[in-house]
């Protein structure tokens, strides 16, 4: 497989074109897709013109010819953005998201739009309107999400990038589950203009790759502030790609114990978590426990803020100027009947989770104190992070689980998110990397954690332990 | 029944649209009376994945109503109101709850008196709707229209505290407040156009006893209305409450045609808006700086105006008036080239009710020192006055070109004895003491030196001819 | 700690959501919903007096935008998407209560 890196150093060399780069992996998706079902939409015409018009002008974008891949929640201009709901089945939005465009001017080619989990709540992309993705490692079994979609179509080959959202693990666990690369950004780093929202003051776009190279690569093109968003970071970018070499001698690494030692960690992810610790001491790093006590609340505190925010965020969905809409004789009336029918179940519980938490007389008990917890963690971080500059843990707690296994019991499922979840409280940056394989065979990720802003270090420590595996 | 029994409460909330060039949260045009939804943008429409990004302009002008209200400006953030309505794009509005940029304020009213001002915050405006089929009205109509233009125009919402006692002082608020936001520059205030609504909160409860429950009232499409809709509620409450009924508290609407109050739709359960902070924004924290530079360019406010005119002109009445139709500049202006100040401020409260147009200082100190001369008559004077609106020009040379002039005494004398000599039957009258042929006389007189007598020198002279 | 959710609640909630239940629905919504909920209890035990909320991981404040216009969309590119438009405006059925 063919990095983007060298894609992008072919084709501003004149050494391939971009058209054909596409058909090659027009190609892999032609064999593969109909198994995967990676995509909503595959984006055949549009990405054609996108790869005769950087053959025919610009081949100096940094991702000049690179075929990119985006998650369905991310408003690409006159092309279908459905979140996977049928609430917004066939709506085209009339704008590109700010990192679309930062693609866009990139050179990029954009081959379609990813399958998720409705509204990206989910953390196996079973949530879909439109049908799983299934993993290409194993097709019984799930991909992770909720940007399921995203990281089985650089898992099997379809693009070499692609863009997820991460809200409580949504990039960094279907990574590990389908065995590559995922970074969730520092909150801030990347605009979320044109990102359809989930919760708020939690997402956060970022890259899938099947190299750190090449997620390093992705971030910087799309990272940077945006005037359009107002939760935007406004300073100057860390380095990313120059200094991944770096390596991590003299690096302080704390191997999380709360989160190692959670509940649901299977044995052989603990393993290579270990294992993961092994490797960076050998490299020069000095591996020690370290403590996030409040870590083990980021759970239920996210179950009450998330959905608080997705509640509101959704509301807007009501059958009036866009999207589905299901008559009735009044207003009130069509914008529930549109809804009922629009929203599938794990929408609708989050939206009435959500309503409940914030409701009068639960607020203090619910919202009002997970906003709290929220300070703990944040703080306990920060203890952390005076002894330690990055902290390591497992991604998900089991590799990845047969479809259907945990559709049942909503909670069962929210487990999956147990050490995730807790850097999108802090709003600190984390990366899975993939780090060998369970018991079963199946892709093991271990997670590294670091303070605001870290993201050079973060991709240097995961650059080593790709290299640990080589 | 009887209303003397009983004290009113009002507080009033004022709604008034903020004159920036583009919305609170995007780049749109801030623009009334344009095609509908050609002002609306991927923010402003709540479409998906939009963000907002707050208005510099909007902050400046609340932190300088606040100024203005006397009220403590101060960190704020954003909060969202949640309910679903068609005219909210995102079905929540953008508000500020908790922390407001505005607290603890005063205005001062005409007559001296205080109404307390709780908050004055910022938040968006929603879309407008139009009812079709059945009169227009919400009630029967069959569909709606939405126009989204409006939406994320930026408001600030102005609230009361409960200190109104009659309804002119309601009446005096809803006036000043309108006045302090021309002034300021920060609205248009213009009820009539929807860029200031008023809503009236009003109870009723005998003295020494807790306040009453309260009604709010909305659809006040006027200072008028405003009023109206408070004494019909007064009466309305006082008479259910005289017969041992309760007050239900609600929402009613201002019928101007049937000039009475009505019900507005019952809910089935109160709103449960789930406040909380806007995620999406960030804290507003105006530093000294910036704030000392709104206070430093702070316009003079009505009341200071009012102070600064009467100081000048000894008015207080006309004063205001003059203050209010933004004259007071001009007066002063022509007072100090000279002029007559209180015939500046007579002619600028009863003459100029539609502005002064083309009048300028010195034309019209100019014209006030030939009345106050009596050059010329103050009937002579005011046609003048309309001709300096229209054209502008030099009073003097309008006097000539009418052919008004100075009536010299011995001419005048000349003519107010023609005149009595012209009816012996009505001097006798007049004589005698029935002063009702005055106007005969004065008509006479007037008729004889085409207009150019004075009215009061000639009934002066009339009355020193009968005593002698 | 607050009481163990409801199906009331759950009704109560699924109105202001504009959300429409089955009665079956209702019953499996409020347990499932309670069954989260049970989980989120474990924050209740936590002392957290004195501690101020987070409602954003970020230290930003006094972001603003220059009061400039700048281009609106194509109103014909907005109407298109909608699902019923009468005279330029965004038509909806009768709408049954005043706003709030």
């Amino acid at each position: 497989m063919t990095t983007a890196q060298q894609i992008a150093d072919a084709v501003r060399a004149g050494e391939r074109s971009a058209s054909e780069v596409l058909e090659e992996h027009l190609a892999v998706i032609d064999e593969r897709e109909g198994d995967v079902h990676a995509f909503n939409l595959v984006m055949r015409d549009e990405a054609r013109a996108a790869a005769v018009a950087v053959d025919a002008g610009d081949r100096t974008g940094a991702l000049a010819g690179v075929p990119v891949a985006l998650k369905d929640n991310l408003c690409t201009r006159g092309i279908p953005t459905t979140c996977s709901s049928r609430i917004l089945e066939g709506w085209r939005p009339p704008y590109d998201a700010t990192v679309v465009a930062r693609l866009a001017a990139a050179g990029a080619v954009f081959v379609g739009k990813t399958n998720l989990d409705e509204f990206a709540m989910g953390s196996s992309t079973e949530n879909s309107a439109f049908g799983p993705t299934r993993n290409p490692h194993d097709l019984d079994r799930v991909p992770g999400g909720s940007s399921g979609g995203s990281a089985a179509a650089v898992a099997a080959g379809f693009a070499p990038l692609a863009l997820g959202s991460d809200t409580g693990g949504s990039i960094r666990q279907p990574a590990a589950l389908c065995g590559v690369v995922g970074l969730k950004p520092t909150y801030g780093l990347v605009s979320r203009y044109g990102l359809v929202a989930f919760a708020s003051s939690l997402d956060q776009i970022g890259p899938f790759a099947a190299t750190v190279a090449d997620a390093a690569l992705l971030l910087e093109v799309i990272a940077g502030h945006d005037p359009l968003d107002s939760t935007s970071l406004d300073r100057p970018l860390p380095p990313l790609v120059s200094g991944l070499g770096d390596g991590v001698e003299g690096l302080r690494v704390g191997v999380l114990t709360e989160l190692v030692h959670a509940e649901g960690i299977a044995p052989d992810v603990r393993r290579r978590v270990e294992a993961a610790a092994e490797a960076l001491a050998d490299a020069g790093a000095k591996v020690d426990e370290a403590s996030v006590p409040a870590a083990s609340f980021g759970l239920s505190a996210y179950y009450l803020i998330a959905p608080a925010e997705a509640s509101s965020n959704l509301a807007r969905y009501d059958g009036v100027r866009y999207g589905l809409r299901v008559d009735a004789e009044n207003t009130a009336e069509m914008n529930a009947a549109t809804r009922t029918a629009g929203f599938g179940p794990e929408v609708k519980r989050r939206i009435m989770l959500g309503t409940y938490a914030l409701s009068a007389g639960y607020y203090d008990a619910y919202y009002g104190k997970a906003q709290q917890v929220r300070t703990l963690i944040i703080r306990d971080f920060a203890a952390a992070y005076d002894s330690f500059d990055v902290l390591l843990c497992p991604t998900s707690p089991t590799t990845a689980f047969r479809l259907g296994d945990k559709t049942a019991d909503p909670m069962s499922m929210y487990l999956n998110d147990v050490c995730t979840i807790p850097s999108n409280l802090a709003g600190d940056p984390a990366i899975s990397v993939p780090f060998g394989a369970g018991d079963d065979g199946l892709p093991v990720g271990v997670q590294l954690l670091g303070p605001a802003l870290s993201e050079g270090t973060l991709l240097r420590t995961a650059a080593v332990l790709e290299g640990a595996l080589r | 029944m009887s209303l003397d029994d009983w004290q009113l409460v009002v507080g009033l909330e004022v709604h008034a649209e903020l004159a920036t060039n583009t919305k609170i949260f995007c780049g749109c045009a801030n623009s009334f009376g344009d095609e509908p939804n050609t002002n609306v943008c991927p923010v402003c429409l709540g479409l998906p994945g939009s963000l907002p990004v707050l208005n510099r302009s909007a902050v400046e002008f609340a932190a300088r109503l606040g100024m203005a209200l006397e009220c403590t400006v101060q960190p704020s953030v954003f909060h969202r109101k949640n309910y679903f309505y068609p005219d909210m794009p995102k079905d929540y509005q953008v508000s500020q709850y908790d922390l407001p940029i505005n607290a603890d304020g005063t205005l001062e009213l005409p007559d001296g008196s205080v109404v307390g001002i709780e908050r004055a915050h910022l938040e968006e405006d929603t879309g407008k709707t139009t009812h079709m089929g059945g009169g227009g009205r919400i009630h029967d109509a069959a569909y709606s229209l939405v126009d989204y233009n409006r939406a994320g125009v930026p408001l600030v919402e102005i609230v009361s505290r409960p200190d109104i006692r009659t309804p002119e002082q309601a009446q005096a608020y809803a006036t000043e407040l309108r006045a302090i936001l021309a002034a300021t520059g920060v609205s248009d205030a213009k009820m009539e156009e929807g860029s200031m609504r008023v809503d009236a909160n009003v109870s009723m409860h005998k003295p020494g006893e807790p306040y009453g429950t309260r009604c709010e009232i909305k659809n006040l499409n006027s200072v008028r209305s405003l009023g109206r809709a408070i004494r019909y509620e007064m009466e309305r409450q006082v008479q259910l409450l005289e017969s041992g009924e309760r007050i239900v508290q609600e929402t009613r609407h201002w019928d101007e045609d049937a000039g009475r109050t009505r019900p507005g739709r019952s809910k089935e359960q109160a709103e449960d808006y789930r406040y909380f902070q806007e995620p999406d924004l960030v804290p507003v924290a105006p530093d000294d700086e910036w704030l000392a530079s709104i206070r430093a360019a702070m316009p003079m406010l009505p009341a200071a105006r009012r102070t600064r005119l009467a100081a000048q002109t000894g008015g207080d009445v006309d004063v205001a008036l003059v203050v209010e139709r933004g004259l007071d500049d001009l007066v002063l202006e022509a007072i100090a080239a000279g002029g007559d100040p209180g015939r500046l401020l007579v002619h600028a409260s009863n003459n100029l009710s539609a502005g002064a147009g083309e009048l300028s200082a010195r034309p019209f100190a100019e014209l006030s020192k030939l009345e106050a001369t009596g050059a010329l008559t103050a009937t002579q004077a005011k046609t003048v006055l309309a001709e300096l609106v229209t054209a502008g020009g030099d009073p003097a040379a309008i006097a000539a070109t009418r052919g008004f002039e100075a009536m010299g005494d011995d001419a005048l004398a000349a003519a107010v004895d023609a005149a009595i000599a012209a009816d012996p039957e009505a001097w006798e009258k007049f004589k005698a003491g029935d002063r009702k042929v005055t106007g005969f006389f004065v008509g006479l007189v007037m008729k004889t030196t085409k207009g150019k007598a004075d009215g009061k020198a000639v009934t002066a002279l009339l009355d020193a001819r009968a005593q002698s | 700690m607050a009481a163990r959710i409801t199906t009331d609640d759950v009704a109560h909630v699924a109105r202001l959501a504009r959300l429409e239940l089955t009665d079956e629905e209702l019953v499996l919504y409020t347990e499932q919903l309670a069954g989260i909920l049970a989980h989120a209890d474990d924050v209740a035990s936590l002392d957290t007096a004195g501690v101020p909320a987070t409602a954003h991981p970020l230290p930003l404040q006094n972001v603003l935008r220059d009061d400039v216009v700048r281009p609106s969309i194509d109103r014909d590119e907005v109407l298109a998407a909608a699902p019923a438009v009468e005279d330029r405006r965004f038509r909806v059925p009768a709408i049954l209560g005043e706003a709030p």
